[in-house]
């Protein structure tokens, strides 16, 4: 099971009203190496993947990317909750408000809903330490081109933030295809 | 119900951001030893570092209300409700 | 272009792109990518030295040799 915290796991405040930057930030809610598809994704390998420690890795950083999730639905929310239709619509947001109102939903940056198709759960320990690999790496890669993109210093902060949890992650995704190369996993302690 | 959220009291953000920090500093930790589970001085670190969590979180509920429900008083208002939302403050 | 933080190996690279006699923008230059530290690291080393909790929660990482900076690519 899992207990909600009351707070978020790093700050995030936003400069100002900014539907067009909040537009662009949606593709890490609902886009395919968006947050959603992470902790989706890690969470379902966790069961059948060898090793305890693997289990972990799962079951941890797939929780983690929920409070990224959260932390993006913070951002979107402030920079979208006291625009008007009229900036939505501006913002390349009316189809989303005629739809969605205010509400947030699980998309990306150009309105196509989430799709379970982004991830993968291949059964294959290697294949799928590979998969969560290449997805830090692009989150990490949209993440950077969100900064290029972005006008609002506070919101790179936080982006800055989440693109470096993306570099630890790789980093212990990597670990976890050593530990898999060790011949006696029970032994592989380091 | 006013949902309307006033300014925060002296001391609430620095408050919450100290069991940020704290929180952080042992998630990363833990994140390490899943790979590094024999390593005695990481896991010295992380038990003197939750003793310290704890009791910032203590001293946090004391003041502004609960940040789980586990934490929620025997008195009203239901402090689950009565404090904000992270994406309000 | 200015340079990144100073770290061995460099975590920005950059490479000449492609320019055509019949490009419709004027060329860029120079084209950068990131190689974050963890490509590099290997097996983490125990022991390696920590940022404190406030400085570890503002670079998103406990760790200085697993920091990896990004200004925006203008600014890389």
């Amino acid at each position: 099971m899992w207990i909600y915290e009351k707070k978020l796991e790093y700050p995030v405040r936003v400069s100002g009203c900014n539907p067009n930057l909040a537009k662009f930030l949606i593709e890490q809610y609902g886009g395919s190496d968006g947050e959603l598809a992470a902790a989706l994704r890690y969470l379902n390998q966790r069961y059948s993947i060898p090793d305890s420690r693997l289990k972990g890795m799962m079951n941890d950083i797939g929780t983690e990317e929920l409070a990224h999730l959260e932390m993006i639905a913070t951002m979107v929310y402030k920079l979208t909750k006291d625009a008007t239709p009229q900036q939505l619509k501006a913002a390349g947001l009316g189809e989303h408000y005629v739809n969605h109102g205010k509400d947030l939903y699980y998309e990306n940056a150009g309105g196509v809903p989430f799709s379970v198709r982004y991830i993968q759960g291949k059964g294959d320990p290697i294949a799928d330490l590979y998969e969560n690999i290449a997805a830090e790496e692009k989150a990490r890669a949209t993440y950077q081109f969100l900064i290029d993109i972005s006008d609002d210093p506070m919101v790179n902060d936080a982006l800055a933030f989440l693109r470096e949890r993306e570099v630890i992650h790789s980093q212990r995704f990597r670990e976890g295809v050593e530990i898999l190369k060790e011949a006696q996993l029970h032994k592989a302690y380091y | 119900m006013n949902d309307t959220v006033q300014a925060k009291p002296q001391g609430y953000y620095e408050s919450l951001f100290s069991i940020q920090a704290v929180e952080f500093t042992l998630l990363d930790l833990s994140l390490y030893l899943l790979t590094h589970p024999m390593d005695a001085a990481a896991l010295q670190q992380y038990s003197q570092l939750s003793q310290q969590l704890k009791e910032l979180t203590r001293r946090f509920e004391d003041q502004f209300g609960p940040l789980t429900h586990r934490s929620v008083g025997p008195n009203p208002p239901y402090g689950w409700v009565a404090t904000p939302w992270p994406w309000e403050v | 272009m200015t340079s990144p933080v100073q770290q061995m190996p460099s975590q920005i690279k950059s490479y000449q792109p492609f320019a055509g006699p019949f490009d419709p923008c004027p060329p860029m230059k120079v084209r950068v990518y990131s190689t974050p530290p963890h490509l590099y690291l290997g097996f983490q080393p125990p022991g390696l030295p920590q940022f404190g909790p406030y400085e570890a929660l503002q670079h998103g990482t406990l760790w200085p040799a697993l920091y990896s900076p990004w200004k925006g690519v203008e600014n890389e």
